[in-house]
């Protein structure tokens, strides 16, 4: 379990001048559940792409199942499997049509690629619509045959980039459970993702990536730790107030450390740090005149901890 | 400059270890799946089976009663006919390039190229279905034509040139149907090629006689593609004087394979490594 699946060392690309990605290290061990989590443009899908051989890195070295990705591409396509943002199942062809296709231009066989085709519909529960045009399937039905057919050829890798946007809830914990199995079964995932959620329940580990860097790169409970063990929420009565009370609470005698504002929400956090804490700081909006609605203690989410990574940088 | 930079040749490397006959295999399935592509997108079907029955039959019962054929003495069925031959396959050759487009331009491609195989399978699996498919709709425009009437009093080595034309042609329109594919970034972009594929065979001498058009127009019908390929299929089929068409015939056609085919392959492998 301690072989490195994924291994990448300052990699960088640009784009017409502008830099997507400056600078990612990343090392997935074996058998383990990565996930790449950002905003949009912030370098996700790039480094997916550039770990499955699809661009070339302007500098820095990968290797993925050992092979580096510049030199082997061959031998590491023939150990990955990807599940791209876009879809990449052909609508035209049955679910089987495109498995078969695929098994097929992996060089399984005739015989095996029907075989492998039929496992791989039961296992991702869409033999009944086996025989019908993927243009007729449902968004989350669409997303599991894809990760089928990532599957065909059994990789010991496997790259997901974003592989439940757009998916409603039901289908989310659907295509989870299935990605939980893969990698019971001995997978190495990669995975990107801009659900915090996401992130928690399926990695062993979260890289956060931000303006093409990885700006944190922990467990999910570490992660939270680095944020405080626990963050005060005060809902304020008028949203007016909310830049006043940030300027009170700053200059105030209580501690305004992890300090956020949310005027939207009418809502300041900060860290807390136990009941003298949470008094002193009603006492300082009490004294500024600022009525407060709802007070909330609670563990700081996925949310936080991106909050706190990527506003420092 | 590092290791990682040489991955932009990856794109199209060739499979170590897989013979010339995997690759084969490889394009064989390909061509299947676009085959299958055709068969359920009903605009495909309409354009390679009732496109050209319609177009024989609207060039003999609706405009042949009003077009003469000038000094070539022809009743306007076999007048026209090459022509209409031509438009059959020529139309469909030049959907290719949305067919590749819309792989290029969707997530099928990043697919192909995860896969073990040479990712240039992808456009030639395109352009054979299409000279394959294209052939059969030019067959079917000559049985149309044959049930309005048309007779031909060609030799069986006159049949075979004909054919070889016709595949030529088609090969030659897919061939530049996936260049104009590979070089656009949009479908729609894709699909402006059938608008000047449809509209050049109106501009020959196919339709009705050049000797009939202004001068600009007379110009330049005598001297695109379509006109010597026209008359070389009268003169196949009718058994017309030839000329110098079938040499200017073959000389378009290999041109058309020869430029378009490795200008195909450089922008493919640039799209596809970049």
């Amino acid at each position: 379990m301690h072989d490195v699946a994924i291994r990448a060392r300052g990699l960088s690309k640009s784009f017409g001048g502008t830099p997507v990605l400056t600078g990612v290290d990343l090392t997935v061990p074996a058998g383990s559940l990565l996930a790449l989590l950002g905003p949009n443009g912030s370098g996700k899908t790039t480094t997916v792409r550039i770990l499955t051989t699809l661009l070339a890195a302007d500098g820095g070295t990968a290797t993925v199942g050992g092979h580096d990705v510049a030199r082997e591409s061959v031998a590491v396509r023939r150990t990955i499997g990807l599940t791209a943002q876009q879809a990449t199942v052909d609508d035209l062809l049955t679910g089987r049509e495109n498995l078969e296709l695929f098994g097929g231009l992996y060089h399984l066989g005739g015989r095996a690629a029907r075989r492998r085709a039929g496992e791989l519909l039961d296992r991702f529960d869409l033999s009944a619509a086996a025989n019908r045009r993927v243009a007729t399937y449902s968004g989350g039905m669409r997303r599991r045959l894809d990760l089928a057919a990532s599957m065909v050829a059994a990789p010991r890798i496997l790259f997901l980039d974003e592989p439940t946007t757009g998916l409603d809830p039901r289908s989310r914990a659907e295509l989870w459970t299935v990605i939980r199995e893969l990698l019971a079964a001995g997978t190495t995932i990669l995975l990107t993702t801009q659900y915090l959620e996401e992130a928690d329940q399926l990695a062993d580990r979260i890289a956060v990536i931000d303006n093409g860097r990885v700006a944190a790169d922990d467990t999910p409970a570490a992660l939270k730790r680095q944020v405080g063990s626990e963050r005060l929420a005060l809902r304020l009565a008028r949203a007016e107030d909310v830049p006043r009370a940030g300027a009170a609470l700053s200059a105030g005698p209580g501690d305004a450390a992890g300090l956020r504002l949310d005027a939207d929400a009418r809502e300041v956090t900060l860290a807390g740090q136990g009941p003298d804490h949470l008094r002193r700081t009603l006492d300082v909006l009490h004294r500024a005149g600022i009525p407060v609605e709802h007070v909330d203690l609670r563990t700081p989410t996925l949310d936080d901890v991106f909050f706190e990574l990527t506003a420092a940088a | 400059m590092s290791a990682v930079g040489t991955a932009a040749r990856t794109g199209t490397d060739r499979e170590p270890g897989t013979s010339r006959w995997t690759s084969a295999g490889d394009l064989r399935r390909l061509v299947v799946r676009a085959l299958r592509h055709e068969a359920r997108t009903p605009d495909a079907l309409i354009v390679n089976i009732a496109l050209p029955v319609l177009i024989m039959v609207v060039f003999v019962y609706v405009f042949g009663g009003a077009i003469t054929t000038g000094s070539s003495g022809l009743t306007y069925i076999d007048f026209v006919v090459p022509a209409v031959l031509l438009m059959s396959g020529g139309y469909g050759a030049a959907l290719t390039a949305a067919n590749i487009a819309t792989d290029m331009t969707g997530g099928m491609i990043d697919r192909f190229r995860t896969l073990p195989v040479s990712s240039w399978v992808v456009p030639a699996g395109h352009v054979i279905a299409s000279v394959i498919r294209n052939v059969v709709a030019t067959v079917i425009a000559l049985i149309a034509a044959i049930a309005l009437g048309f007779r031909s009093g060609a030799t069986v080595t006159e049949w075979a040139l004909v054919l070889a034309l016709v595949v030529g042609y088609v090969l030659a329109l897919s061939a530049i149907a996936a260049l104009w594919g590979l070089f656009v970034k949009s479908v729609q972009a894709a699909g402006a090629l059938s608008f000047i594929v449809l509209f050049l065979p109106y501009l020959s001498d196919g339709v009705v006689p050049a000797e009939t058009m202004p001068s600009v127009l007379r110009a330049f019908a005598e001297n695109q593609p379509i006109t010597p390929m026209v008359e070389t299929l009268r003169a196949l089929l009718l058994g017309l004087p030839m000329g110098d068409a079938g040499w200017l015939t073959a000389l378009w056609l290999t041109a058309g394979v020869v430029i378009s085919v490795p200008v195909a392959a450089v922008l493919f492998r640039r799209r596809t490594s970049a």
